[in-house]
């Protein structure tokens, strides 16, 4: 597996699957909280962002996850781009209206269109090129 | 090892009391390891001895009478020391007096030669204006206003001409080289054949033709003294200014500790490489201490001696030569494979030493502040009120230095630099201190590191003869990777030169206006 793993990063192949998470929102106190974090924004700076592959992407993308909160719960993982919240698009907006749109005070649920980087997916389909000697 | 009689370079030259004065030191360094005492070296050098000990003998009698076995210990001069010892300083003298007169003598021959010389080219052009008057007078056609203009200036130019040549040439000479200075030799050769066709020319156009031209001739001679001062830039050229672009590097290790320095040179024959780099010797490098090598000389001593070597083949072997190398070469392995523990020795000797010099600096340091604030410096008011116990600053230093000299002479043997300081120049240079407000703090900074070797006392540095030793001709250039070496009595620097390379450089132009900036923004939100 390691070798197969090493032969992966040097060409850089990932292949990017699009998820559905619904992500019931938790009441505390007199905040709606979601649990996990979110980084990026077309008035960010795309260079810092650990978890884009492109590094001019202004996308937004969860940054944190806090474990057992509402979004673990729902399957959100960390380094997800958020693509739409909702049926917003989430792909061209500032940071800040990325979070307004995340907590919409009349929201109970928000639905995240994310787009995750799998290397299980890219795995399989090498396995199938090339085969085990 | 205390019944040993140790025979080094500076204890001979003492008498009693400095033997029991080492003793000393030694029944009281009792408890400390002794290996370095017990294999000095038995080393002749031909250094003059110190001035007198540190501290005279009342303090070293007191210490006597604590001692027990004294009498077993003491350096006694033996009669054979000193026969030897003075044999050898008749031929050291014998040999410097030789040495001596064959300098002397080649300098005052071309002392002698270049005041010639100067005589000859300034008396020049003063023959080629007054001859004319004194051989044909009557022929002579009477000088006009624009010759009488010439006169001046003919004047003034050879007093530029001596007052030039008396500052470039006419200087104390810092050091006799081996060889001769080969830009001045070829400068008097350039000079002397200049005059020489000038007077030939002048004896046969002018003195056999007997010229009435008085005006010409003036003119003539004004030309020689301009070319004399042409001549003279040119010696500034290429005496003076040539070599003061650098052009090497050249790297300069003492053999004996590896201290190490750079200097950059410019195009100078190794003679003259050599002359500027002992003057640099003597002004940079910290003083030739060989008290301080004796450690790794027993070291090495230790190293060999653990090791014996037998022939079981017996003699009258074939390949005697071969013989030896395989001996040596089992020497060799066999002290690698050997356990050796020399390392841990080496390491803890040196903690314990580092240890033992900042306990004896701090003690020292303390003492002489201490001792300073004794003194008070008397304002002109005062020195009215009390005549009494006015001192100056010679006595004030003698009456303050009894309280910090046994710290200042226990810190200088532990540092081993006992022997480059004696008791008049400490008192000395504590007066000197004193005199000029200087802190306690100004007046430790000679002791507690080994300065140039000029800052020591006359006999560190009088008596040095340097031998210069390289492979190329001392006349030629400096070149790159040319390695010479400047043999002294006691050592020697070891001297490679490296060419500075060529540099390239390019240039970038920088709008002032371009200089702009954007904050990095990377917010995290929790949502």
């Amino acid at each position: 597996m390691q070798e197969v793993v090493l032969l992966l990063t040097n060409f850089g192949f990932y292949s990017l699957k699009q998820q559905r998470i619904e992500i019931q929102k938790l009441r505390q106190g007199n905040n709606l909280i979601l649990g996990f974090s979110i980084g990026g924004g077309i008035d960010q700076d795309p260079g810092q962002n650990p978890f884009s592959e492109d590094k001019t992407d202004k996308g937004i993308y969860v940054t944190r996850i806090t474990p057992g909160g509402p979004a673990d719960v729902a399957g959100l993982m960390m380094g997800d781009k958020i693509m739409q919240v909702n049926g917003w698009d989430m792909t061209m907006v500032t940071h800040d209206k990325a979070r307004k749109r995340l907590t919409k005070k009349n929201e109970d649920v928000v639905r995240l269109l994310v787009t995750r980087k799998s290397l299980e997916e890219a795995v399989k389909q090498s396995m199938g090129g090339f085969p085990r000697p | 090892m205390d019944t040993e009689s140790t025979y080094s370079g500076y204890s001979y030259y003492s008498g009693r009391s400095r033997g029991s004065h080492r003793h000393g030191e030694r029944s009281r360094d009792r408890h400390k390891s002794r290996s370095k005492d017990s294999r000095s070296e038995k080393s002749v050098t031909i250094n003059t001895p110190p001035a007198e000990p540190l501290l005279g003998d009342s303090a070293v009698r007191g210490e006597q009478v604590q001692d027990d076995n004294w009498g077993e210990t003491t350096t006694a001069v033996t009669g054979t020391s000193e026969h030897s010892l003075s044999q050898e300083d008749i031929v050291r003298i014998t040999k410097d007096l030789e040495d001596s007169v064959g300098l002397d003598c080649r300098r005052y021959f071309t002392r002698t030669l270049a005041v010639i010389l100067g005589l000859l080219v300034f008396l020049t052009p003063l023959a080629f204006l007054v001859l004319p008057h004194l051989l044909w007078p009557e022929k002579l056609q009477s000088c006009g206003t624009a010759c009488e203009g010439l006169f001046i200036s003919v004047a003034f130019k050879l007093l530029i001409l001596l007052l030039a040549v008396w500052a470039l040439f006419f200087r104390p000479a810092r050091a006799g080289l081996p060889r001769v200075f080969v830009f001045r030799a070829l400068l008097a050769v350039l000079v002397l054949l200049f005059v020489v066709s000038y007077w030939l020319f002048y004896g046969v156009r002018i003195l056999d033709s007997q010229d009435e031209n008085y005006q010409g001739i003036v003119q003539y001679a004004v030309s020689l003294v301009d070319a004399l001062l042409f001549i003279h830039y040119l010696a500034i050229v290429l005496l003076e200014l040539r070599q003061l672009q650098p052009c090497f590097s050249v790297c300069v290790t003492r053999s004996t500790d590896g201290e190490t320095r750079h200097y950059n040179l410019g195009q100078l024959s190794i003679q003259r490489a050599a002359l500027a780099i002992i003057e640099h010797y003597y002004c940079d490098f910290p003083v030739h201490n060989p008290a301080l090598l004796s450690a790794s000389k027993s070291r090495a001593a230790k190293h060999l001696a653990g090791l014996k070597v037998y022939n079981v083949d017996g003699p009258g072997n074939n390949a005697a030569a071969g013989l030896a190398h395989s001996q040596s070469r089992a020497m060799i392995a066999a002290a690698a494979r050997r356990r050796d523990t020399s390392h841990n020795e080496l390491y803890y000797e040196e903690a314990e030493h580092e240890r033992r010099v900042r306990k004896r600096k701090a003690r020292l340091v303390v003492a002489v502040e201490e001792a300073f604030t004794h003194i008070k410096r008397m304002q002109e008011e005062e020195q009215k009120k009390a005549p009494g116990d006015v001192m100056d600053p010679r006595e004030a230093a003698q009456a303050i230095f009894p309280s910090m000299a046994r710290a200042l002479q226990k810190y200088l043997r532990t540092t081993k630099q006992q022997h480059c300081h004696s008791m008049e120049s400490i008192q000395q240079h504590l007066a000197f201190c004193i005199t000029n407000n200087m802190t306690p703090k100004a007046f430790l900074e000679s002791y507690l590191t080994p300065g140039p070797t000029l800052q020591y006392s006359r006999d560190h540095w009088l008596a040095r003869q340097w031998t210069l030793i390289s492979e190329a001709s001392v006349t030629s250039g400096l070149k790159d990777g040319s390695i010479f070496l400047l043999k002294c009595v006691d050592f020697s620097l070891v001297v490679t030169s490296k060419k500075i390379p060529y540099i390239q450089m390019s240039e970038e132009y920088i709008d002032p206006k371009s200089h702009k900036f954007v904050l990095r923004l990377q917010s995290e939100t929790s949502v």
